[in-house]
């Protein structure tokens, strides 16, 4: 006899900052927006760093939309 | 000898029509199903990414709208020269293979991308060919094909197909969704679809008889460097570099390093045991077949001169469109440049590392991660010639011929 499973509700879905490296410009703002996952290189240029749960999705959606080449995407993490 | 895609090849021009036939029989037409065949087979692309044929055919044949044939030769590897062998001796088994994918998915238009002379071969294949543009065989067109490093990946291929600078775009949408001109569009390297037009008429088991069970098939491959006959060369998948170098005529003198794949590819070393054509066997050394580019380092020339010089070439070769790239690539080169010459500042041995690393992954192509895998195992394989030239500069070797050949970046070329 296997226990019954309790059904657990999913944890909500983490999501992926995704840099269009041919639009991006290097402004630098989603780093300054958004520390806690993107940092810049030696360049200018924007690095990912780790998904992005959800308490930080605020965050990343701003990010998002300050972006002045549309370079920085959000996508639902597969 | 297991020549398959070469049988037959006298060297005299190109194979005819006739004598094509006599040598490799009619060629059949299965259709669809010859996508089936192909998995069975286990055919990988053989332009360098090594992707299963088989799932690029099922994912343009399920697409929804009438899908292209994009034929790559345009081969922007400056030490690979397989493909142009391919299409300039044996034009009809490359046209085989492009009806063959053609039939397979669907598709009524071929589209050719070859440098002109070979694009010319064709031609004169094609017109020894009466039947084209019937209802069951596609109508092929010829283009000549972009020049420059980055050229060649497939999205930049079809860049250019569409009359568009030869750049790469971000994937996805991958061409087999989105390609040329929005069609679902199959990109095949030449020699890909030369196995496919051999695998048409033979089948799956005849494919595997030569080869590993992961890897079948045989390839070709392009030694050059410190062998006796340079050249084309047609091997079973899994054949030793040993062997790989005997068919070239074996060594002129003892070699320091193998370039494996290309100019994205990696440098191993000589002694290191059961090296082999096997993305099995090369992974362990960080390596990859890649496109079957095999560049023996003699040890007359200078590890790290050619290392720096081809760093500049590859840095060069950017498409300019990607931050990471664009300026990374150069500052790595000039940090490269400054081992060479013993001009390091402060700091340049973990900046290399550092830099090496953080261009990994960041472009919209594979440019700046091949350019960082081939400096990887540069700087592990000539650690000590690298350090050498830090504390003492330029080497007797450094003035050899350079082995790397580095074609004038495309750019410079146009505007000359």
């Amino acid at each position: 006899m296997t226990p019954r499973r309790t059904s657990v509700p999913d944890a909500p879905p983490a999501e992926e900052l995704v840099v269009d490296p041919i639009a991006c410009t290097g402004h630098g703002l989603c780093a300054e927006l958004f520390p806690e996952r993107v940092a810049l290189d030696d360049w200018g240029y924007p690095m990912i760093h780790g998904s992005v749960s959800p308490d930080l999705h605020e965050h990343a959606v701003r990010a998002v939309k300050a972006c002045p080449a549309l370079a920085l995407k959000l996508h639902r993490a597969r | 000898m297991t020549d398959r895609l070469l049988a037959g090849l006298h060297g005299r021009g190109p194979i005819t029509l006739d004598r094509h036939r006599a040598i490799h029989g009619p060629l059949p037409d299965a259709g669809p199903d010859l996508i089936a065949t192909v998995e069975a087979a286990g055919l990988r692309g053989r332009g360098g990414g090594g992707f299963p044929a088989a799932v690029k055919l099922a994912a343009v044949a399920e697409a929804r709208r009438r899908p292209v044939v994009v034929v790559n030769g345009t081969e922007g590897e400056p030490m690979s020269a397989k493909d142009r062998a391919l299409m300039r001796h044996t034009p009809h088994l490359v046209l085989d293979g492009a009806i063959s994918a053609a039939r397979a998915v669907g598709a009524r238009d071929v589209l050719v991308a070859a440098p002109p002379d070979s694009a010319a071969v064709l031609a004169g294949a094609l017109s020894e060919r009466g039947e084209l543009g019937s209802r069951h065989t596609p109508r092929i067109t010829l283009t000549a094909s972009a020049v420059g490093y980055v050229a060649g990946e497939e999205t930049a291929v079809l860049a250019h197909l569409e009359g568009r600078p030869p750049l790469p775009r971000v994937t996805p949408p991958r061409p087999a969704q989105s390609g040329f001109r929005g069609r679902p569009t199959l990109v095949q390297n030449v020699e890909t679809l030369a196995h496919l037009g051999l695998i048409a008429r033979h089948g799956a088991a005849w494919f595997r008889e030569a080869g590993t069970a992961a890897r079948p098939g045989t390839m070709l491959v392009t030694v050059s460097g410190a062998v006796r006959a340079p050249g084309v060369h047609e091997v079973p998948v899994g054949t030793s570099l040993p062997e790989v170098l005997d068919r070239a005529g074996g060594a002129t003198e003892p070699p320091t390093a193998f370039l494996v794949g290309g100019y994205f590819g990696a440098w191993v070393r000589p002694d290191a045991v059961g090296l082999a054509l096997d993305d099995a066997v090369l992974r362990a050394h960080g390596a990859a077949v890649g496109a079957g580019v095999v560049v023996a380092l003699g040890a007359s020339s200078c590890p790290v001169a050619e290392t720096a010089r081809l760093a500049t070439y590859l840095a060069a070769e950017s498409a300019g469109q990607c931050g990471p790239c664009f300026n990374g690539l150069p500052a790595i080169a000039a940090v490269v440049e400054r081992f060479a010459t013993a001009r390091t500042v402060r700091g340049d041995g973990e900046r290399l590392t550092r830099w090496i690393d953080m261009v990994k992954r960041r472009g919209a192509c594979a440019h700046p991660d091949g350019f960082a895998r081939m400096l990887e195992t540069a700087t592990r394989v000539f650690r000590d010639d690298f350090e050498e030239h830090a504390r003492t500069g330029r080497c007797a070797r450094c003035h050899a011929d350079p082995v790397l050949l580095l074609p004038r970046p495309a750019r410079a070329a146009a505007t000359a």
